[in-house]
């Protein structure tokens, strides 16, 4: 067994450790065991990494055959390539710093063996996805990311409102399931098998634009919209809030809500092969980061303002793959991965620290008491509104020059997104962090900085945040872009089916005009937000007092509501239709109806069983002639025709 | 089976009387039995109306058996001989259970079953 197998074979070790043991694991073993595995899968990963530096090629290991249909045959295997390796560092990464931070997080709680059992689970999933080599693993990761997910938004599972925000999450994403495994069947009809490999090097010599493509990259697309929260599958999202601080930060940001992105990232080609479909990504990707920024601009709930950016950023990822910026989208998650991971986290810590309250109109004046967690947030909020040297600056610039030369309004809109991104999280830090207290004296009396474990991963991530960008210089700099050349080989096929692929021209002037608006914009709104919001100013209205347009906004443009009267109302009137009345009525009705009609008909055909021997009798004979008959007339016409068939003996 | 028939290969004898006459006496017989079950209400009477039913088969068995030169059928009717004196005693074994029981063989009056 190699090192890759052991990658996932660790959180799965742990998961079924802490989850058969739950109970009888004593509690200071259950977070060394859930760490561990999440720290070793990160040592195997940081080994591998260092033998595919050595060699670079792409490693497809088999585990074992899965099942062989004819000459269909899926085997359970795993992939290693430049993608890959990014992915299964920022999962195992991040993921180890939050299963660090949980330990400090969820401390207090009963479900503390079973939180690190679902979240070891988790991560077994996600490696699963990201490793496979075919879609079909791809898809078991998949659906276990989403059922992980479920398990974990419901996790406090003794309030129903959370139990119905962990349903909500898994059958919206259920919809998007079906569409990506559409896509799969599509992608058997028509290439006969599921392995990467295979598939890209046969799409190799598909026509751009066929048909067959588009339909195969829109399906692929609708089930990266319902897991990576776009228009209309997003409104799980914000509800999966209702989970636990760092399950927000792992699976609703950093990681599970990516896998959209990794799936178009990984089928390049096919994308590559259809302009149509990644034109409707742009388009949707713009419309979710629009309508995911302006939703923010108005919640009151540190989760909430974070889960609408982490929608608006995905947004964001999606409108680089859609101008064909692959490498500024993939960028963009890697960041996101950094600096969104580090706000959840430094929201629980702010949760943490005042007693539970999620209301930002309870919070304010934070910063002198819990310092780290504030100076590390404050890192977070710069990095997302796009402040150079910060990470979030390098990936989303590039997203926009790659817009820029795609099309101008699109830039413009994109840009409006922007402003509106750091002038929400600035007013989220505004409102958190400068003023004066406004929570209760009993909330005030437990203010106190969070334990080691959860500021260590604070630390950890906001350095990331701040450094995270070096990996992807725009060119004016002059400084190598690392990881466009090391993604370089995965683009391969898009290059071989058009041979313009990647190269985005833009001269140098335009480059750092670019660059100079969207910082002009960012700091434009962070001042804006610090004229209404800063010192303690401006705190938002409660919610009976919000009125007009901005109450529709912070309804969310009621779209919850409107789902609930196009979708729910009816599937729940159609079920009651068919509970009540077609099932009663009509059905039990038909069933009902043949035993009364052959009560009915008995009740007149038991007439002809009179007893009487002789009737019997006659009608027994009766039949007899009258089959004879039927069998000999064809016969007897003829004798009768032809007057030479002689009866022997005559 | 008939196609292979040899006239004469049958004897004189047999061919004074036409192979015609031997179908008519067997018509003749069965449907006097037919008759005889249809109206008849003595369960003896009955009963030897099938058996006059069943040799009338089986003179058309023999007489097809003659002409056809053809051994078959008289081994046949040799079979149904056989079997009939067993069913016989069958049915006249139930015939008398009937008549222990409701003191009539009348069959009209044996209508329990009725519907």
């Amino acid at each position: 067994m190699s090192i890759l197998t052991l990658i996932p074979l660790f959180p799965l070790i742990g998961f079924l450790i802490n989850g058969l043991g739950f109970r009888k694991i004593p509690k200071s073993l259950v977070a060394p065991i859930g760490i561990g595995a999440s720290l070793l899968s990160f040592i195997a990963v940081v080994i591998v990494y260092l033998n595919f530096k050595e060699n670079p090629h792409v490693i497809v290991e088999q585990v074992f055959d899965w099942f062989v249909v004819g000459d269909f045959k899926v085997s359970l295997s795993f992939q290693l390539d430049q993608l890959s390796i990014i992915m299964l560092f920022i999962i195992t990464g991040v993921g180890t710093l939050i299963h660090l931070y949980s330990a400090g997080y969820m401390s207090h709680d009963e479900g503390y063996g079973k939180f690190f059992a679902y979240l070891n689970l988790f991560l077994f999933a996600m490696l699963l996805l990201v490793m496979g080599s075919n879609y079909l693993v791809m898809f078991i990761g998949w659906e276990g990311v989403g059922l992980c997910s479920y398990l974990l938004i419901g996790f406090w599972n003794k309030n129903p409102d959370y139990g119905n925000a962990a349903r909500k999450a898994f059958i919206m994403n259920r919809v998007g399931d079906l569409g990506f495994l559409i896509g799969i069947f599509l992608i058997i009809q028509n290439f006969g098998t599921l392995e990467y490999l295979e598939v890209f090097e046969k799409a190799k010599s598909f026509e751009s634009g066929s048909g067959i493509i588009v339909a195969i990259t829109v399906f692929l697309f609708v089930g990266a919209m319902g897991k990576s929260a776009q228009i209309p599958l997003f409104t799980w999202l914000p509800d999966a809030m209702a989970g636990p601080t760092p399950v927000s930060a792992l699976i609703h940001a950093a990681t599970m809500v990516t896998s959209g992105i990794y799936m178009i990232v990984r089928s390049n080609v096919l994308f590559t092969l259809a302009p149509a479909t990644l034109e409707f990504v742009a388009w949707i990707g713009l419309a979710t980061a629009l309508l995911g920024a302006t939703i923010g601009l108005f919640q009151n709930d540190i989760k909430k303002v974070l889960a609408y950016s982490t929608v608006s950023q995905l947004g964001y990822m999606f409108l680089g793959l859609g101008v064909m910026a692959y490498t500024s989208g993939f960028f963009h998650v890697i960041t996101h991965a950094f600096f969104k991971a580090l706000l959840f986290l430094g929201a629980g810590s702010v949760i943490h620290a005042m007693s539970n309250e999620q209301d930002i109109r309870r919070m304010g004046g934070l910063w002198s008491k819990i310092k780290i967690t504030a100076i590390t947030f404050l890192i977070g909020t710069i990095a997302i509104s796009g402040i150079p040297p910060f990470a979030g600056f390098f990936s989303k610039d590039e997203i926009f020059a790659h817009v820029y030369t795609h099309s101008k309004m699109m830039w413009a809109l994109a840009l409006l997104g922007s402003f509106m991104t750091a002038f929400y999280m600035f007013r989220l830090f505004f409102l958190t962090f400068t003023g004066s207290f406004r929570g209760t004296d009993d909330q005030e009396h437990h203010l106190h900085e969070s334990p080691s474990s959860m500021t260590i991963p604070l630390i950890v991530l906001a350095l990331l945040s701040i450094v995270g960008g070096f990996i992807g210089f725009p060119e004016v700099f002059h400084l190598p872009h690392s990881l466009a050349t090391f993604l370089e080989p995965v683009y391969e096929g898009s290059k071989a089916v058009l041979p313009t692929f990647g190269e985005v021209h833009l001269d140098h002037n335009t480059e750092w005009l670019l660059m100079g608006v969207s910082v002009a914009v960012a700091a434009a709104a962070i001042l804006l937000a610090y004229s209404i919001y800063g010192r303690g100013k401006g705190i938002p209205a409660e919610d009976s007092e919000i009125g007009g347009l901005k109450n529709v906004v912070y309804q969310k443009y009621y779209i919850d509501e409107i789902y609930t009267a196009i979708f729910i109302k009816p599937v729940l009137a159609l079920s009651s239709f068919l509970g009540n009345i077609f099932d009663t009525k009509i059905l039990d009705g038909l069933v009902d109806g043949v035993g009364k009609l052959v009560n009915w008909l008995s009740k007149y055909v038991r007439r002809i069983q009179t007893g009487s021997i002789a009737f019997y009798l006659f009608l027994m004979t009766f039949c007899i002639v009258l089959i004879l008959a039927f069998n000999l007339y064809p016969f007897l016409m003829e004798a009768a025709a032809k007057p030479e068939i002689q009866i022997p003996g005559k | 089976m008939f196609q292979n028939a040899v006239m004469s290969e049958i004897p004189e004898v047999i061919k004074q009387i036409p192979l015609i006459n031997y179908v008519l006496l067997a018509t003749m017989l069965f449907i006097i039995g037919i008759v005889g079950v249809l109206i008849r209400r003595n369960a003896i009477i009955v009963f030897m109306s099938i058996e006059l039913m069943l040799n009338a088969v089986n003179v058309l068995l023999i007489a097809f058996s003659a002409y056809r030169s053809d051994p078959h059928g008289q081994v046949f009717v040799f079979f149904i001989m056989a079997v009939a004196a067993a069913e016989v005693a069958v049915g006249l074994a139930i015939i008398v259970m009937i008549y222990r029981n409701i003191r009539t063989i009348d069959i009209s009056l044996l209508d329990k079953l009725r519907g």
